[in-house]
Protein backbone atom coordinates (compact mmCIF):
# COMPACT_ATOMS: atom_id res chain seq x y z
CA UNK A 1 0.00 0.00 0.00
CA UNK A 2 1.29 3.23 -1.17
CA UNK A 3 1.56 6.33 1.81
CA UNK A 4 0.78 8.91 -0.66
CA UNK A 5 -0.85 8.85 -3.73
CA UNK A 6 -1.95 11.71 -5.99
CA UNK A 7 -3.46 11.92 -9.13
CA UNK A 8 -3.77 14.49 -11.62
CA UNK A 9 -3.99 17.07 -8.96
CA UNK A 10 -4.92 20.04 -10.24
CA UNK A 11 -5.32 23.63 -8.55
CA UNK A 12 -5.86 26.79 -9.59
CA UNK A 13 -5.71 30.23 -7.78
CA UNK A 14 -7.97 33.02 -9.88
CA UNK A 15 -5.53 33.04 -12.94
CA UNK A 16 -2.70 31.73 -11.40
CA UNK A 17 -2.42 27.55 -12.55
CA UNK A 18 -0.69 26.59 -8.95
CA UNK A 19 -0.56 22.99 -9.95
CA UNK A 20 -0.71 21.43 -13.50
CA UNK A 21 -1.62 17.92 -12.77
CA UNK A 22 0.25 16.12 -9.83
CA UNK A 23 0.79 12.60 -10.08
CA UNK A 24 2.83 11.34 -6.89
CA UNK A 25 3.18 7.81 -5.34
CA UNK A 26 4.92 7.44 -2.06
CA UNK A 27 6.06 4.06 -0.23
CA UNK A 28 5.63 3.37 3.24
CA UNK A 29 9.15 4.43 5.04
CA UNK A 30 10.62 6.52 2.37
CA UNK A 31 11.93 10.06 2.60
CA UNK A 32 11.75 11.91 -0.50
CA UNK A 33 12.74 15.57 -0.82
CA UNK A 34 10.56 17.97 -2.93
CA UNK A 35 12.49 20.97 -4.73
CA UNK A 36 11.54 24.02 -6.67
CA UNK A 37 11.79 27.24 -6.90
CA UNK A 38 9.63 30.04 -5.02
CA UNK A 39 6.04 29.42 -6.84
CA UNK A 40 6.47 26.20 -8.00
CA UNK A 41 3.61 24.92 -5.86
CA UNK A 42 5.65 23.20 -3.54
CA UNK A 43 4.00 24.22 -0.54
CA UNK A 44 0.38 24.24 -2.37
CA UNK A 45 1.02 20.38 -3.13
CA UNK A 46 2.16 20.12 0.34
CA UNK A 47 -1.15 21.56 1.77
CA UNK A 48 -3.26 19.33 -0.53
CA UNK A 49 -1.62 16.29 1.17
CA UNK A 50 -1.99 17.41 4.76
CA UNK A 51 -5.41 17.88 3.89
CA UNK A 52 -5.49 21.94 4.32
CA UNK A 53 -6.61 22.71 1.07
CA UNK A 54 -9.02 21.41 -1.75
CA UNK A 55 -7.74 20.38 -5.27
CA UNK A 56 -10.00 21.14 -8.86
CA UNK A 57 -12.49 18.68 -10.11
CA UNK A 58 -10.34 15.22 -11.45
CA UNK A 59 -7.49 15.58 -8.54
CA UNK A 60 -7.43 12.58 -6.25
CA UNK A 61 -5.22 12.31 -2.92
CA UNK A 62 -5.09 8.73 -1.37
CA UNK A 63 -3.83 8.75 2.29
CA UNK A 64 -2.48 5.19 4.00
CA UNK A 65 -5.04 3.71 0.55
CA UNK A 66 -7.91 5.78 2.00
CA UNK A 67 -9.51 8.60 -0.08
CA UNK A 68 -8.57 11.76 1.42
CA UNK A 69 -10.11 14.03 -1.34
CA UNK A 70 -11.68 13.69 -5.00
CA UNK A 71 -12.95 16.07 -7.29
CA UNK A 72 -12.25 19.01 -4.75
CA UNK A 73 -14.46 17.07 -1.44
CA UNK A 74 -13.03 16.11 1.46
CA UNK A 75 -13.61 12.25 2.06
CA UNK A 76 -15.93 11.02 4.59
CA UNK A 77 -12.32 10.43 7.67
CA UNK A 78 -11.08 13.37 6.86
CA UNK A 79 -10.16 14.53 10.28
CA UNK A 80 -9.04 10.60 10.76
CA UNK A 81 -6.34 11.05 7.81
CA UNK A 82 -5.10 14.45 9.35
CA UNK A 83 -4.07 12.69 12.68
CA UNK A 84 -2.18 10.44 10.71
CA UNK A 85 -0.36 12.85 8.32
CA UNK A 86 1.50 15.05 10.49
CA UNK A 87 2.95 18.63 9.04
CA UNK A 88 5.59 20.82 10.17
CA UNK A 89 5.49 24.25 8.71
CA UNK A 90 8.24 26.64 7.81
CA UNK A 91 6.82 29.26 10.32
CA UNK A 92 6.42 26.61 12.47
CA UNK A 93 2.52 27.24 13.63
CA UNK A 94 3.13 27.11 17.14
CA UNK A 95 0.57 28.11 19.24
CA UNK A 96 3.17 31.57 21.02
CA UNK A 97 0.98 32.25 23.87
CA UNK A 98 0.68 28.41 24.78
CA UNK A 99 3.51 26.67 26.76
CA UNK A 100 5.56 24.14 24.49
CA UNK A 101 3.96 21.32 26.44
CA UNK A 102 0.48 22.27 25.52
CA UNK A 103 1.69 22.63 21.64
CA UNK A 104 2.99 19.49 21.90
CA UNK A 105 0.02 17.85 24.08
CA UNK A 106 -2.47 19.22 20.96
CA UNK A 107 -0.92 16.41 18.67
CA UNK A 108 -3.32 14.04 20.25
CA UNK A 109 -6.05 16.27 19.83
CA UNK A 110 -6.70 14.11 16.81
CA UNK A 111 -6.43 10.86 18.97
CA UNK A 112 -8.43 11.45 22.18
CA UNK A 113 -12.23 11.70 22.83
CA UNK A 114 -13.47 15.02 20.90
CA UNK A 115 -14.30 16.09 25.06
CA UNK A 116 -11.39 15.43 26.71
CA UNK A 117 -9.16 17.24 23.76
CA UNK A 118 -11.70 20.43 23.84
CA UNK A 119 -10.97 20.81 27.47
CA UNK A 120 -7.63 19.88 27.30
CA UNK A 121 -7.58 17.17 29.99
CA UNK A 122 -4.79 15.32 29.49
CA UNK A 123 -3.44 12.99 32.32
CA UNK A 124 0.07 12.39 33.72
CA UNK A 125 0.77 9.55 31.46
CA UNK A 126 -0.03 11.49 28.18
CA UNK A 127 2.27 14.31 29.73
CA UNK A 128 5.00 12.62 30.41
CA UNK A 129 4.74 11.44 27.00
CA UNK A 130 5.09 14.74 25.70
CA UNK A 131 8.12 15.69 27.59
CA UNK A 132 9.76 12.25 26.06
CA UNK A 133 8.91 13.58 22.87
CA UNK A 134 10.38 17.34 24.01
CA UNK A 135 13.69 14.69 24.56
CA UNK A 136 13.53 12.94 21.20
CA UNK A 137 13.76 16.01 19.54
CA UNK A 138 16.33 17.50 22.40
CA UNK A 139 14.57 20.48 23.80
CA UNK A 140 13.07 18.33 27.22
CA UNK A 141 14.09 21.33 29.51
CA UNK A 142 11.54 24.11 27.86
CA UNK A 143 8.37 22.00 28.51
CA UNK A 144 6.79 24.81 30.74
CA UNK A 145 8.30 27.99 28.47
CA UNK A 146 5.70 29.78 26.34
CA UNK A 147 6.98 28.78 22.95
CA UNK A 148 7.26 32.44 21.78
CA UNK A 149 10.21 32.10 24.04
CA UNK A 150 11.88 29.37 22.18
CA UNK A 151 14.12 30.20 19.27
CA UNK A 152 13.40 29.19 15.79
CA UNK A 153 15.60 26.20 15.81
CA UNK A 154 14.15 24.88 18.79
CA UNK A 155 10.08 26.21 17.63
CA UNK A 156 10.91 24.08 14.59
CA UNK A 157 11.60 21.28 17.04
CA UNK A 158 9.02 21.56 19.46
CA UNK A 159 6.77 21.37 16.12
CA UNK A 160 7.96 18.05 15.22
CA UNK A 161 7.54 17.01 18.62
CA UNK A 162 3.76 17.58 18.24
CA UNK A 163 4.28 15.50 15.26
CA UNK A 164 5.63 12.57 16.74
CA UNK A 165 2.80 13.11 19.78
CA UNK A 166 0.28 12.78 16.96
CA UNK A 167 1.65 9.42 16.00
CA UNK A 168 1.47 9.81 12.87
CA UNK A 169 2.16 7.59 9.86
CA UNK A 170 3.30 10.50 7.33
CA UNK A 171 5.52 13.41 8.10
CA UNK A 172 4.55 16.47 5.57
CA UNK A 173 7.55 18.74 6.50
CA UNK A 174 6.95 22.37 4.34
CA UNK A 175 10.15 24.79 3.97
CA UNK A 176 11.43 22.78 7.41
CA UNK A 177 14.67 24.81 6.92
CA UNK A 178 13.94 27.89 5.38
CA UNK A 179 13.47 30.12 8.42
CA UNK A 180 16.58 28.93 10.51
CA UNK A 181 20.11 29.23 10.59
CA UNK A 182 22.73 26.57 9.13
CA UNK A 183 23.49 24.96 12.24
CA UNK A 184 19.64 24.62 13.17
CA UNK A 185 18.50 23.57 10.07
CA UNK A 186 21.01 20.47 10.25
CA UNK A 187 19.66 19.55 13.26
CA UNK A 188 15.85 19.65 12.42
CA UNK A 189 16.81 17.76 9.11
CA UNK A 190 19.02 15.69 11.06
CA UNK A 191 15.81 14.59 13.39
CA UNK A 192 13.62 14.00 10.40
CA UNK A 193 15.96 11.67 9.16
CA UNK A 194 16.04 9.68 11.87
CA UNK A 195 12.74 9.59 12.60
CA UNK A 196 12.33 8.50 9.27
CA UNK A 197 14.71 5.79 9.94
CA UNK A 198 13.94 4.61 13.32
CA UNK A 199 10.24 5.20 13.55
CA UNK A 200 10.08 4.21 9.59
CA UNK A 201 7.67 7.43 9.28
CA UNK A 202 6.80 8.38 5.68
CA UNK A 203 8.64 11.87 5.29
CA UNK A 204 8.42 13.95 2.80
CA UNK A 205 10.05 17.56 2.85
CA UNK A 206 9.62 20.39 0.68
CA UNK A 207 13.62 22.22 0.17
CA UNK A 208 14.60 25.33 -1.19
CA UNK A 209 18.35 24.16 -1.24
CA UNK A 210 19.01 21.03 -3.31
CA UNK A 211 22.53 20.04 -1.13
CA UNK A 212 19.95 19.39 1.78
CA UNK A 213 18.00 16.98 -0.40
CA UNK A 214 21.51 15.05 -1.90
CA UNK A 215 22.41 14.65 1.30
CA UNK A 216 19.22 13.51 3.06
CA UNK A 217 16.50 11.91 0.95
CA UNK A 218 17.60 9.11 -1.75
CA UNK A 219 14.79 10.29 -3.81
CA UNK A 220 13.80 13.77 -5.28
CA UNK A 221 10.61 15.22 -6.86
CA UNK A 222 11.40 18.41 -8.36
CA UNK A 223 8.41 20.74 -9.64
CA UNK A 224 8.40 23.53 -12.12
CA UNK A 225 5.12 25.35 -12.53
CA UNK A 226 3.10 22.93 -11.00
CA UNK A 227 4.19 20.14 -12.72
CA UNK A 228 6.84 17.54 -11.93
CA UNK A 229 9.14 17.82 -14.25
CA UNK A 230 11.95 14.82 -12.42
CA UNK A 231 11.45 12.07 -10.00
CA UNK A 232 13.99 10.19 -9.34
CA UNK A 233 17.88 9.35 -7.41
CA UNK A 234 18.88 12.59 -5.65
CA UNK A 235 22.30 11.44 -7.12
CA UNK A 236 21.30 11.75 -10.35
CA UNK A 237 20.32 15.31 -10.15
CA UNK A 238 23.75 17.50 -10.76
CA UNK A 239 24.20 20.88 -11.17
CA UNK A 240 23.98 20.91 -14.61
CA UNK A 241 20.68 19.34 -14.76
CA UNK A 242 18.93 21.64 -12.70
CA UNK A 243 20.75 24.52 -14.68
CA UNK A 244 18.84 22.43 -17.45
CA UNK A 245 15.49 22.47 -15.47
CA UNK A 246 15.20 25.30 -14.07
CA UNK A 247 17.21 27.99 -16.11
CA UNK A 248 18.16 31.03 -13.99
CA UNK A 249 15.91 30.39 -11.27
CA UNK A 250 18.38 26.77 -10.35
CA UNK A 251 20.85 29.60 -8.88
CA UNK A 252 18.71 30.14 -5.95
CA UNK A 253 18.53 26.41 -5.94
CA UNK A 254 22.23 25.30 -6.29
CA UNK A 255 23.74 28.59 -4.81
CA UNK A 256 23.48 27.66 -0.76
CA UNK A 257 27.21 26.71 0.50
CA UNK A 258 28.27 23.32 0.12
CA UNK A 259 27.16 21.69 3.36
CA UNK A 260 29.44 20.67 5.85
CA UNK A 261 27.53 17.86 7.31
CA UNK A 262 27.64 16.28 10.71
CA UNK A 263 28.52 12.51 11.22
CA UNK A 264 26.31 9.97 13.21
CA UNK A 265 22.44 11.35 12.17
CA UNK A 266 22.90 12.13 8.51
CA UNK A 267 22.94 9.23 6.82
CA UNK A 268 26.10 7.54 5.19
CA UNK A 269 27.03 9.16 2.15
CA UNK A 270 26.70 6.65 -1.42
CA UNK A 271 29.35 5.83 -2.76
CA UNK A 272 28.48 6.04 -5.99
CA UNK A 273 28.70 9.75 -6.19
CA UNK A 274 28.90 11.33 -9.46
CA UNK A 275 31.84 13.44 -9.90
CA UNK A 276 30.92 16.62 -9.45
CA UNK A 277 29.86 16.03 -6.30
CA UNK A 278 33.03 14.84 -4.98
CA UNK A 279 34.39 18.04 -3.42
CA UNK A 280 30.66 17.91 -1.22
CA UNK A 281 31.51 14.17 0.09
CA UNK A 282 34.29 15.15 1.12
CA UNK A 283 33.21 17.04 4.13
CA UNK A 284 30.47 13.73 4.94
CA UNK A 285 32.63 11.86 7.17
CA UNK A 286 32.32 7.52 6.52
CA UNK B 1 -3.23 51.50 -12.02
CA UNK B 2 -2.12 50.51 -16.08
CA UNK B 3 -2.06 53.84 -16.96
CA UNK B 4 0.04 55.04 -14.15
CA UNK B 5 2.52 52.63 -14.42
CA UNK B 6 2.82 53.09 -18.33
CA UNK B 7 3.35 57.15 -16.95
CA UNK B 8 6.16 56.08 -14.87
CA UNK B 9 7.48 53.88 -17.74
CA UNK B 10 7.52 56.98 -19.84
CA UNK B 11 9.44 59.24 -17.57
CA UNK B 12 11.75 56.36 -16.63
CA UNK B 13 12.56 56.47 -20.93
CA UNK B 14 12.55 60.41 -20.35
CA UNK B 15 16.38 62.18 -19.45
CA UNK B 16 16.95 62.97 -15.73
CA UNK B 17 16.46 66.73 -16.86
CA UNK B 18 13.04 65.97 -18.26
CA UNK B 19 11.78 64.02 -15.12
CA UNK B 20 12.69 67.14 -13.21
CA UNK B 21 10.73 69.33 -15.68
CA UNK B 22 7.63 67.49 -15.30
CA UNK B 23 7.51 66.53 -11.61
CA UNK B 24 4.03 65.59 -12.10
CA UNK B 25 5.05 62.87 -14.70
CA UNK B 26 3.55 59.52 -13.17
CA UNK B 27 1.24 61.28 -10.02
CA UNK B 28 -2.36 59.80 -9.49
CA UNK B 29 -4.88 63.07 -9.40
CA UNK B 30 -7.27 60.47 -8.87
CA UNK B 31 -6.61 60.55 -5.26
CA UNK B 32 -6.01 64.30 -5.13
CA UNK B 33 -9.70 64.70 -6.60
CA UNK B 34 -10.85 62.08 -3.85
CA UNK B 35 -9.46 63.81 -1.46
CA UNK B 36 -10.67 67.05 -2.79
CA UNK B 37 -14.37 66.21 -2.57
CA UNK B 38 -13.84 64.04 0.29
CA UNK B 39 -13.38 67.74 2.22
CA UNK B 40 -15.97 69.16 0.34
CA UNK B 41 -18.87 66.78 1.50
CA UNK B 42 -17.44 66.79 5.32
CA UNK B 43 -18.02 71.03 5.27
CA UNK B 44 -21.27 70.41 3.12
CA UNK B 45 -22.50 67.83 5.77
CA UNK B 46 -21.62 70.62 8.62
CA UNK B 47 -22.74 73.52 7.10
CA UNK B 48 -26.98 71.55 6.69
CA UNK B 49 -26.39 70.32 10.11
CA UNK B 50 -25.82 73.80 11.46
CA UNK B 51 -29.47 75.21 11.78
CA UNK B 52 -30.79 71.87 13.03
CA UNK B 53 -28.23 71.32 15.54
CA UNK B 54 -29.38 75.12 16.46
CA UNK B 55 -25.70 75.87 16.76
CA UNK B 56 -26.96 79.66 16.28
CA UNK B 57 -27.32 79.66 19.89
CA UNK B 58 -23.49 79.47 20.93
CA UNK B 59 -24.05 83.08 21.82
CA UNK B 60 -26.13 82.21 25.25
CA UNK B 61 -23.07 80.32 26.62
CA UNK B 62 -21.80 83.86 26.97
CA UNK B 63 -24.30 86.13 26.88
CA UNK B 64 -26.54 84.01 30.20
CA UNK B 65 -23.70 82.75 31.48
CA UNK B 66 -24.57 84.15 34.71
CA UNK B 67 -26.97 81.48 35.02
CA UNK B 68 -25.24 78.73 34.59
CA UNK B 69 -22.64 80.11 37.68
CA UNK B 70 -26.22 80.48 39.64
CA UNK B 71 -27.05 77.16 39.46
CA UNK B 72 -23.71 75.28 39.52
CA UNK B 73 -22.99 77.33 42.89
CA UNK B 74 -25.56 75.14 44.19
CA UNK B 75 -23.12 71.97 43.92
CA UNK B 76 -20.31 73.83 45.49
CA UNK B 77 -21.32 72.56 49.18
CA UNK B 78 -21.75 68.90 48.92
CA UNK B 79 -24.03 67.02 51.55
CA UNK B 80 -22.55 64.05 52.72
CA UNK B 81 -24.68 63.44 56.06
CA UNK B 82 -26.38 60.27 54.44
CA UNK B 83 -23.19 58.93 52.56
CA UNK B 84 -23.88 55.30 53.92
CA UNK B 85 -27.12 55.57 52.05
CA UNK B 86 -25.04 56.76 48.77
CA UNK B 87 -22.49 54.05 49.18
CA UNK B 88 -25.04 51.63 49.53
CA UNK B 89 -27.10 52.62 46.67
CA UNK B 90 -23.62 53.08 44.63
CA UNK B 91 -22.75 49.48 44.79
CA UNK B 92 -26.25 48.70 43.40
CA UNK B 93 -25.14 50.20 40.77
CA UNK B 94 -22.02 48.46 40.67
CA UNK B 95 -23.40 45.22 41.25
CA UNK B 96 -25.66 45.76 38.20
CA UNK B 97 -23.00 46.61 36.16
CA UNK B 98 -20.98 43.56 37.70
CA UNK B 99 -24.10 40.77 36.32
CA UNK B 100 -24.88 43.05 33.37
CA UNK B 101 -21.37 42.58 31.90
CA UNK B 102 -20.50 38.90 32.70
CA UNK B 103 -23.98 37.59 31.47
CA UNK B 104 -23.22 39.50 28.22
CA UNK B 105 -19.27 37.75 28.71
CA UNK B 106 -20.93 34.45 28.53
CA UNK B 107 -22.42 35.14 25.22
CA UNK B 108 -20.49 37.52 23.60
CA UNK B 109 -17.46 34.41 23.20
CA UNK B 110 -19.59 31.98 21.15
CA UNK B 111 -21.09 35.12 19.17
CA UNK B 112 -17.30 36.37 19.10
CA UNK B 113 -16.37 33.70 17.21
CA UNK B 114 -19.23 33.25 14.89
CA UNK B 115 -19.41 36.87 13.97
CA UNK B 116 -15.90 36.87 12.72
CA UNK B 117 -15.18 35.87 9.15
CA UNK B 118 -12.23 33.83 9.09
CA UNK B 119 -14.25 31.23 11.43
CA UNK B 120 -17.76 30.50 10.00
CA UNK B 121 -19.14 30.54 6.51
CA UNK B 122 -21.29 33.98 5.52
CA UNK B 123 -24.78 32.01 6.06
CA UNK B 124 -23.95 31.93 9.67
CA UNK B 125 -21.76 35.33 9.70
CA UNK B 126 -24.15 37.59 8.30
CA UNK B 127 -27.50 36.27 10.77
CA UNK B 128 -25.12 36.47 13.75
CA UNK B 129 -23.89 39.99 12.99
CA UNK B 130 -27.39 41.48 12.25
CA UNK B 131 -28.92 40.00 15.41
CA UNK B 132 -25.66 41.86 17.46
CA UNK B 133 -26.20 45.06 15.34
CA UNK B 134 -29.68 44.81 16.76
CA UNK B 135 -28.30 44.44 20.03
CA UNK B 136 -25.98 47.47 19.73
CA UNK B 137 -28.81 49.91 17.98
CA UNK B 138 -30.65 50.43 20.36
CA UNK B 139 -29.43 52.23 23.98
CA UNK B 140 -29.38 50.39 26.71
CA UNK B 141 -32.11 52.90 28.23
CA UNK B 142 -34.38 51.99 25.75
CA UNK B 143 -33.89 48.59 26.56
CA UNK B 144 -34.32 49.39 30.42
CA UNK B 145 -37.86 51.03 29.29
CA UNK B 146 -38.55 47.70 27.52
CA UNK B 147 -37.73 45.46 30.39
CA UNK B 148 -39.70 47.55 33.15
CA UNK B 149 -42.34 46.38 31.56
CA UNK B 150 -41.22 43.44 31.60
CA UNK B 151 -40.08 42.52 34.97
CA UNK B 152 -40.87 45.78 36.87
CA UNK B 153 -38.74 48.46 38.32
CA UNK B 154 -35.78 47.86 39.65
CA UNK B 155 -31.81 47.27 39.81
CA UNK B 156 -32.94 43.46 37.55
CA UNK B 157 -34.58 45.52 34.26
CA UNK B 158 -31.11 47.86 34.49
CA UNK B 159 -29.09 43.78 34.46
CA UNK B 160 -30.81 42.59 31.44
CA UNK B 161 -30.53 46.18 29.68
CA UNK B 162 -26.69 46.46 29.99
CA UNK B 163 -26.48 42.55 29.25
CA UNK B 164 -28.02 43.00 26.10
CA UNK B 165 -26.86 46.13 24.37
CA UNK B 166 -23.87 45.10 25.92
CA UNK B 167 -23.38 41.68 24.05
CA UNK B 168 -23.71 43.90 20.81
CA UNK B 169 -20.67 45.68 21.52
CA UNK B 170 -18.38 43.15 22.78
CA UNK B 171 -19.40 40.36 20.29
CA UNK B 172 -18.30 42.84 17.82
CA UNK B 173 -15.39 43.87 19.54
CA UNK B 174 -14.27 39.61 19.61
CA UNK B 175 -14.62 39.54 16.42
CA UNK B 176 -12.86 42.06 15.66
CA UNK B 177 -9.70 40.58 17.52
CA UNK B 178 -10.45 36.79 16.27
CA UNK B 179 -10.51 38.50 12.45
CA UNK B 180 -6.88 40.03 13.51
CA UNK B 181 -5.07 36.49 14.85
CA UNK B 182 -2.61 34.62 12.84
CA UNK B 183 -4.08 32.12 10.83
CA UNK B 184 -0.81 29.73 11.10
CA UNK B 185 -0.94 28.21 14.40
CA UNK B 186 -5.11 27.54 14.14
CA UNK B 187 -3.51 25.74 11.10
CA UNK B 188 -1.40 23.69 12.99
CA UNK B 189 -4.13 22.66 15.10
CA UNK B 190 -6.26 21.19 12.15
CA UNK B 191 -2.93 19.74 10.74
CA UNK B 192 -3.44 17.37 14.27
CA UNK B 193 -6.71 16.30 13.14
CA UNK B 194 -8.40 18.32 15.62
CA UNK B 195 -12.33 19.28 15.64
CA UNK B 196 -13.18 23.04 14.55
CA UNK B 197 -14.35 23.03 18.23
CA UNK B 198 -10.80 22.38 19.39
CA UNK B 199 -9.23 24.65 16.74
CA UNK B 200 -11.04 27.42 18.31
CA UNK B 201 -9.73 26.87 22.29
CA UNK B 202 -5.82 25.70 21.48
CA UNK B 203 -5.43 28.23 18.34
CA UNK B 204 -7.48 31.23 18.93
CA UNK B 205 -8.50 31.57 22.21
CA UNK B 206 -4.91 31.74 23.47
CA UNK B 207 -4.87 34.33 20.71
CA UNK B 208 -7.25 36.93 21.35
CA UNK B 209 -7.36 36.39 25.40
CA UNK B 210 -5.30 39.62 26.17
CA UNK B 211 -7.53 41.17 23.86
CA UNK B 212 -10.53 39.66 25.42
CA UNK B 213 -9.59 40.72 28.62
CA UNK B 214 -9.11 43.68 28.11
CA UNK B 215 -12.80 45.14 26.30
CA UNK B 216 -14.08 43.26 28.45
CA UNK B 217 -12.61 45.52 31.63
CA UNK B 218 -13.07 48.09 29.33
CA UNK B 219 -16.97 47.65 28.80
CA UNK B 220 -17.23 47.30 32.77
CA UNK B 221 -16.23 50.24 32.99
CA UNK B 222 -18.46 51.71 30.61
CA UNK B 223 -20.96 49.90 32.28
CA UNK B 224 -20.71 51.02 35.70
CA UNK B 225 -20.92 54.51 34.16
CA UNK B 226 -24.48 53.14 31.96
CA UNK B 227 -25.62 51.55 35.15
CA UNK B 228 -26.05 55.02 36.52
CA UNK B 229 -27.62 56.40 34.26
CA UNK B 230 -30.51 53.66 33.98
CA UNK B 231 -31.15 54.57 37.73
CA UNK B 232 -32.37 57.42 36.29
CA UNK B 233 -35.41 55.52 34.01
CA UNK B 234 -36.54 53.50 37.10
CA UNK B 235 -33.64 50.45 37.02
CA UNK B 236 -32.72 51.41 41.03
CA UNK B 237 -28.69 51.83 42.56
CA UNK B 238 -27.00 55.67 42.56
CA UNK B 239 -28.89 57.14 39.53
CA UNK B 240 -32.37 56.59 40.95
CA UNK B 241 -31.22 58.85 43.97
CA UNK B 242 -29.50 61.21 42.13
CA UNK B 243 -31.90 62.26 39.65
CA UNK B 244 -34.78 62.51 42.41
CA UNK B 245 -32.56 64.99 44.59
CA UNK B 246 -31.62 66.97 41.58
CA UNK B 247 -35.64 66.64 40.75
CA UNK B 248 -36.39 68.05 44.28
CA UNK B 249 -33.53 70.82 44.19
CA UNK B 250 -31.55 69.08 46.82
CA UNK B 251 -28.23 70.22 45.43
CA UNK B 252 -25.85 69.46 47.86
CA UNK B 253 -26.94 66.38 48.49
CA UNK B 254 -27.23 66.04 44.57
CA UNK B 255 -23.14 67.12 44.87
CA UNK B 256 -22.16 64.72 47.10
CA UNK B 257 -23.79 61.95 45.18
CA UNK B 258 -21.80 62.86 42.35
CA UNK B 259 -18.60 62.91 44.38
CA UNK B 260 -19.43 59.22 44.89
CA UNK B 261 -19.91 58.43 41.30
CA UNK B 262 -16.53 59.97 39.79
CA UNK B 263 -14.73 58.51 42.53
CA UNK B 264 -16.37 55.16 42.07
CA UNK B 265 -15.84 55.58 38.15
CA UNK B 266 -12.28 56.51 39.13
CA UNK B 267 -11.61 53.59 40.83
CA UNK B 268 -13.03 51.04 38.54
CA UNK B 269 -10.35 52.49 36.12
CA UNK B 270 -7.65 52.53 38.08
CA UNK B 271 -8.80 48.62 39.18
CA UNK B 272 -8.85 47.48 35.71
CA UNK B 273 -5.92 48.78 34.59
CA UNK B 274 -4.33 46.96 37.65
CA UNK B 275 -5.88 43.87 36.33
CA UNK B 276 -5.06 44.55 32.67
CA UNK B 277 -1.19 44.32 33.25
CA UNK B 278 -1.65 40.82 34.66
CA UNK B 279 -2.82 39.20 30.89
CA UNK B 280 -0.20 40.04 28.31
Amino acid sequence: MSAIAVEKLTKRFGKKQALAGIDLVMREGEMVALIGASGSGKSTLMRHIAGLERGDAGSTVRILGHIQQKDGRFGPNMRDLRGRTGVIFQQFNLVARLPVITNVLCGLLGRVSPWRGTFGLFNRAEKRAAIEALGRVGIPEVAWQRASTLSGGQQQRAAIARTLMQRSQILLADEPIASLDPASARRVMDVLADINRTEKITVLVSLHQVEYARVYCDRTIALRDGRVVYDGPSDALSDDFLTELYGAASEELVLPQRLPVKSGAAKAPRPSAPGARQGQDALVPA
Amino acid sequence: MGTTSETVASASAATPADRAANVNAGRDWSRSLWNGAILVGLIAALAISWGSAEMGRWTFLFTDSANMAEYASGFLRPDFSDWRFYLEEMIVTVEIAVWGTFLSLILSVPFGILCAHNMVPWWVLHPCRRLMDFFRAIHEVVWAVLFVVAVGLGPFAGVMALFIHNTGIMAKLFSEAVEAIDPRPVEGIRSTGATRMQEVVFGVVPQVMPLWVSYTLYRFETNVRTATILGVIGAGGIGQVLFESIRGFYYPQSSAILVIVVATVVLTDLLSQQLRRFVT
